[in-house]
Parts: C-alpha cells; sequence; structure tokens
C-alpha cells in the first residue's frame, strides 16, 4: 500500500469514525439518563437527512437554511418521540420502553416508506464538496476533512453544554441518580427532553453528513449505521460521552481499515461491528471508559 | 376435575384439529390455506419465543438467526443433487452440501438441531448479560448469520438464495409440528422445570441464591426455544419454497416479538391467540398496499402501510395494555368449566 492510498484510507476511516461518533453521543446520553437503547435513533438519522434534501428540492430552501430546519425539526421530533413513547413507560419494566423503541423505529421506517417511497434516491452535492483537490500529491476529497472537522466542532460544543451549563449538571445528576435529582429540584422531565434534543440534532447533523458522504437516501439507511453506532457507544463505554467519540472512530478505523488491508474480507464488512460487540461484551462489558453498574437486589 | 378427562378432552381437540384440516384441504382455496399454513409456522416461532423470553426472562432478539439456519440446512437437505446442481450457477457447492439427501422429517429435525446446536454456542458466552444487552448481542448474532450466509456461496449460494425447493411442508406437516411444540413447551413450563424459568424470570438473584443453577437452565431454555425456532424456519423455507439472505432480517423477528407480546408474555395460550389474530391481520391489511376501487374512482395503494399500522398497534399495546391479550393466564379445561357453571375459581 503506498502512502498516498494509505493517507486516504485514513481519512476515509476518520469520517466514517466521526459520523458514527455523532450518532454514539445520542445512544449513550440517553442510556446514561434513562437506561434506554433508544432503537428509534437510527430512524432520526435517516429523517434529518430526508429532510433536508426534500427542503432544498421541495421548498428550494438555500443549504443553510436547510440545513438549520431539518435539525431543528429533527430534534423536535427526537422529544416527541420521547413524550409520546417512552415517557408513559419510565415506571413500567426496561423491556417495555425497548420494545416500545423498536416499534417506533419500525413505525418511522415505514412512514418514510410511505411519504418518500422505498426506492433510494441520488442526493446532488456541490461541487466544492465534491471534486478532489491535491494535498502535496494526493488526491483528497474536501468532504473527508469537512466532514472531521464539523464533527469536532460539534462535539466540542456538546462538551461545553454537558460541563458548564446547568442544564448539562441536570444531565451529569440524573445519569448518577434520577431519585435524588428529583429531590434535589433538578427538573427532570426538562432535562431529559433537552437530552433527547440534542442527541436527535446530533444524529440529524450526522445524516445530512452520511448523505454527502454516500450520496444516497432510502428509508432504511439508518439501520445499519444506527447498529453500529450503538455497538461503537457499547465499546467506549455507555453513558460516556467521551467514550462514545472513541468508539465511534475506532469502529470507523476498524471497518475501514480491515477491509483495506485484507481485500478478501469486504463482504464481511456489516459483520466486524457485531464481532467487536460480542467480543467486547465478553472481556470488559462496561466497554472502555464505563463505569461498572451494581447489581441492586 | 379427573386427569382421564383432561386426557379425553385434550384428544377431542386435536381431532377436531384434524377434522378441520381435512375439511380446509378440500374446500379451501390455495390462498386461504397458505394462511392456515403461516398461523401454524407463526405459532411455532412465537411459543418458542415465549418459552425463552416470557417464560425464562432472556431477552432474546436472535429468532430471525436460528429461523436462518433451520431454513438453510433443512433445504439443502430436502433438494436433491440435480437440482442443487442446477441452482449453484457461480460457485459449484461442496460435495457434502451436494450430496446431501434426507427426508423432509428428518430434514427439519437436522435444521432444528444444528440451530440448537448454535444457541447452545452462542449462549455459553452470550447468556450471562442482562436482558437489554443480551438482546443487542443476539440481534448481532442473527445479523452475523445473515452475513455469513451471503458470504458462503458454495454451501448457501450467496446473496441468489435457493429458489425451488421442494414443497413438503402442508397443513399435515405444519400442524403437525404446532402440535409437537405446543405439547413439549407445556409440559416443559409445567414440570419442575418450568417453575425454575420462571423463578429466573421473576428475580435472577433471588434464584441464583436458592442454589439453582441459573445459567444451566438459561442455556436449557434458550437451546430448546432455539431447536423450534430452526423448526420454524425449516417449515417455512418448504412452504415459501425460496430463501434468500435477505429474508432473514430484523424484520422477522420482529414479527414474531409482536405476536409473543400481543398474546401475552408467558401464556401459550395468548401466543396461539395472537398468531392466529395476528398472521390474519396482516395478510388483511394488504389491501391497504393495493389499490381499492370504489365504481371509476381509484384510491392508490400505499406500500408501507401495513407495517406503519402493524408497529403503531404494538406501541398502543405496549403503552396502554402492556401485559398483552391474556397477561400471564392460561386457557384451562377446569377454568372454561368453572366459567360455564358460574362458579369463581378457587385459587
Amino acid at each position: 500500500m503506498t502512502a498516498a492510498m494509505f493517507i486516504q484510507h485514513f481519512l476515509n476511516s476518520l469520517t466514517l469514525g466521526s459520523l458514527y461518533a455523532l450518532i454514539a453521543i445520542g445512544y449513550t446520553m440517553v442510556y446514561g439518563i434513562l437506561r434506554l437503547i433508544n432503537f428509534a435513533h437510527g430512524e432520526i438519522f435517516m429523517l434529518g437527512a430526508y429532510f433536508v434534501f426534500y427542503g432544498l428540492t421541495l421548498v428550494n430552501l438555500p443549504w443553510p437554511v436547510a440545513i438549520v430546519l431539518s435539525i431543528l425539526v429533527t430534534a423536535g421530533l427526537g422529544i416527541l418521540v420521547d413524550q409520546v413513547a417512552y415517557r408513559p413507560l419510565r415506571d413500567a419494566p426496561r423491556i417495555s420502553a425497548l420494545i416500545s423503541a423498536i416499534g417506533v423505529s419500525f413505525f418511522l421506517q415505514n412512514v418514510a416508506i410511505v411519504f418518500f417511497q422505498a426506492i433510494p434516491r441520488e442526493v446532488y452535492r456541490p461541487s466544492w464538496l465534491e471534486d478532489p483537490i491535491l494535498i502535496s500529491g494526493v488526491r483528497v476529497l474536501p468532504l473527508t476533512l469537512f466532514v472531521p472537522v464539523l464533527s469536532f466542532l460539534l462535539m466540542m460544543g456538546l462538551v461545553y453544554i454537558v460541563y458548564r451549563t446547568k442544564a448539562g449538571l441536570g444531565m451529569r445528576a440524573i445519569s448518577r441518580d434520577i431519585e435524588t435529582s428529583y429531590l434535589m429540584g433538578v427538573p427532570v422531565n426538562r432535562v431529559i427532553a433537552l437530552t433527547f434534543g440534542i442527541g436527535s440534532a446530533l444524529a440529524a447533523a450526522s445524516g445530512i453528513m452520511w448523505a454527502l458522504r454516500y450520496p444516497q437516501l432510502q428509508p432504511i439507511m439508518g439501520v445499519i449505521p444506527g447498529f453500529k453506532a450503538f455497538i461503537a457507544a457499547v465499546f467506549g463505554g455507555i453513558g460516556s460521552i467521551q467514550g462514545a467519540v472513541i468508539g465511534g472512530v475506532a469502529l470507523g478505523f476498524i471497518e475501514i481499515m480491515t477491509v483495506a488491508f485484507f481485500p478478501e474480507l469486504a463482504g464481511y464488512r456489516d459483520a466486524f461491528a457485531f464481532i467487536l460487540l460480542i467480543l467486547i461484551l465478553l472481556v470488559k462489558p462496561t466497554g472502555l471508559l464505563g463505569a461498572k453498574p451494581e447489581d441492586k437486589v | 376435575m379427573k386427569t382421564s378427562t383432561k386426557i379425553s378432552l385434550n384428544l377431542a381437540v386435536v381431532a377436531a384439529l384434524g377434522l378441520f384440516l381435512l375439511w380446509a384441504q378440500g374446500a379451501l382455496d390455495g390462498y386461504k390455506i397458505q394462511i392456515l399454513n403461516l398461523i401454524a409456522v407463526n405459532i411455532i416461532l412465537a411459543m418458542s419465543l415465549n418459552l425463552i423470553y416470557g417464560f425464562t426472562g432472556m431477552f432474546s432478539l436472535g429468532h430471525a438467526g436460528f429461523m436462518a439456519i433451520g431454513a438453510y440446512v433443512c433445504s439443502i437437505m430436502i433438494m436433491s443433487p440435480e437440482q442443487k446442481e442446477m441452482l449453484f450457477i457461480l460457485d459449484a457447492a461442496y460435495p457434502w452440501v451436494q450430496n446431501a439427501h434426507a427426508p423432509f422429517l428428518v430434514a427439519t429435525i437436522a435444521g432444528g438441531l444444528v440451530a440448537a446446536a448454535a444457541a447452545a454456542l452462542i449462549g455459553l458466552p452470550l447468556l450471562r448479560l442482562g436482558d437489554d444487552y443480551l438482546g443487542i448481542a443476539t440481534l448481532g448474532f442473527a445479523e452475523i448469520i445473515r452475513v455469513i450466509a451471503n458470504n458462503i456461496p458454495r454451501v448457501t449460494n450467496g446473496a441468489l438464495g435457493f429458489k425451488g425447493i421442494p414443497d413438503y411442508a402442508n397443513l399435515w406437516w405444519n400442524f403437525g409440528w404446532c402440535v409437537v411444540t405446543f405439547y413439549v413447551i407445556v409440559r416443559l413450563v409445567k414440570c419442575n422445570t418450568g417453575n425454575v424459568f420462571k423463578a429466573i424470570r421473576d428475580n435472577e438473584i433471588a434464584a441464583k441464591a436458592m442454589g439453582v443453577n441459573v445459567f444451566g437452565y438459561k442455556l436449557l431454555s434458550f437451546t430448546i426455544g432455539a431447536f423450534f425456532a430452526g423448526v420454524g424456519g425449516a417449515l417455512l423455507a418448504s412452504l415459501l419454497t425460496t430463501i434468500d439472505p435477505k429474508m432473514f432480517l430484523f424484520t422477522l423477528t420482529f414479527n414474531v416479538l409482536m405476536i409473543v407480546v400481543t398474546g401475552g408474555l408467558g401464556s401459550i395460550t395468548g401466543s396461539i391467540l395472537a398468531g392466529i389474530g395476528i398472521t390474519a391481520l396482516l395478510e388483511w391489511l394488504r389491501f391497504v398496499e393495493n389499490p381499492i376501487y370504489f365504481g371509476d374512482f381509484e384510491l392508490p395503494g400505499i406500500p408501507g402501510m401495513r407495517m406503519v399500522v402493524f408497529s403503531l398497534a404494538l406501541i398502543c399495546i405496549i403503552l396502554f395494555r402492556r401485559e398483552g391479550l391474556m397477561g400471564m393466564r392460561e386457557f384451562s379445561w377446569q377454568g372454561a368449566r368453572n366459567l360455564f357453571s358460574g362458579k369463581r375459581r378457587a385459587s
């Protein structure tokens, strides 16, 4: 493998990894607070992408407006899903909320099939993102630089919210102990709604960039990235934001580099993440940075 | 009620089912018979998932994987070597795939056994995990099975799958297996082993503290459940006569989960009723996806609407009637008699 090829693979891995990381953050935040695997998160990601490209083509919105609107609408949708499908089940056994989440996931997916049709749609990309540029003799897609940088900025914003604002303090308090948070006057329901909103907004951002990078839209596009991002969150240690980022980037590298070095394994690419999941659950179920959960009797 | 009375009543029900099938075979058209077949297969699948999740409390989402294993093993064994030679166009099959041939009964049992073996193999590491982690890990297993099926063309014919699988799975086979599954699972959950399963479901830590070999019993329940899932997959393959890796997506597991949750976790009666109801509902809902005509006016069909209604129904059940149709109650002859004689149940 030449150095130029390696650099291309490296940038591709970083791009894919940061997209996984953005989705994984949503899983890890919700799981940290509610102990719920938000199965519908992959569908939120898919809808975020669809909204932008429908805003662009149907309403002729300019790019920045379409993107901001789509992120806001998707965030609202994430909050709505929580209010309708998860909130009534807060006191129910955990699996009930999980089944509800699976139901929501299928619901959104099929609503997308009804409204957007099942056929894949081509995504139009502006040429300044698409035409390769030469950096000291290496052909690089501008997108593969643009996506990691933008993702990094978004993650910095998130870290600021979680560690420097009052709402973030509330999130961390709830993930420690939800009962006590109520007693200490944390507006628990509002903070949970905010968590869903932020997680969904990041998923939408990831979905939009995903659609630019792999220019195709289809209603099932969220399923596999959703699962993989969840695995990335488990790998990094579920409940930890840093863990989700590390896990996401690591998964991006594992997927692309394995195929780059062992092309004969290309057909198994979608299985890597699941094998990684089973391995990590066996060796270190808490993930790289996760805290050990206690079994309360 | 005397045991002998119950046995004769049970035999009477089986006989009635036999008479019904005999009538159905002659009187109903192919489409309706196909729905009856699907009902039988879905009941088998629902009862097997109910054993794993409803009775033992292990949230497994790996059913599609076990079904895929059962379906492939059975199909390979019931297709004739000449047929397989025609089928494997891109890569010739391995000789042991090429020459494997067995009667349908042996093939379905083999499908179930291989699925059970796979369950035991992955259960060893995975069953130590708690509820939602187990769900994701078993879902991952099912996905891995699908990816593997796509990538070993010399065994599974890759993404093309199999076509023209002999259609042995008629009403008699399907309902026969359904009765066998019913009998085995009911006997299992009613005996002491079943009580241990329920103890693990209700409180695993307490069960462990009482000296129960929790892991061993979980593995037993998981393996038996997987056996019947494999059998269900085998029957489905022969019923539909075509299989390919795309058939065994998560949707398949979702349908079975839907039946189990609707019927009631931990209720065999519920699984049977919901198996009938939901299979019929799924077929009936096909009409929303086809165009509807009012005289000259055509209302276009909406693809995807069927699953929208279906998933919405699941959400509503979980939100408003979490225990499902039957809760954990079961039908019993004693209960039925009390109902008719107007007596309240003592217990």
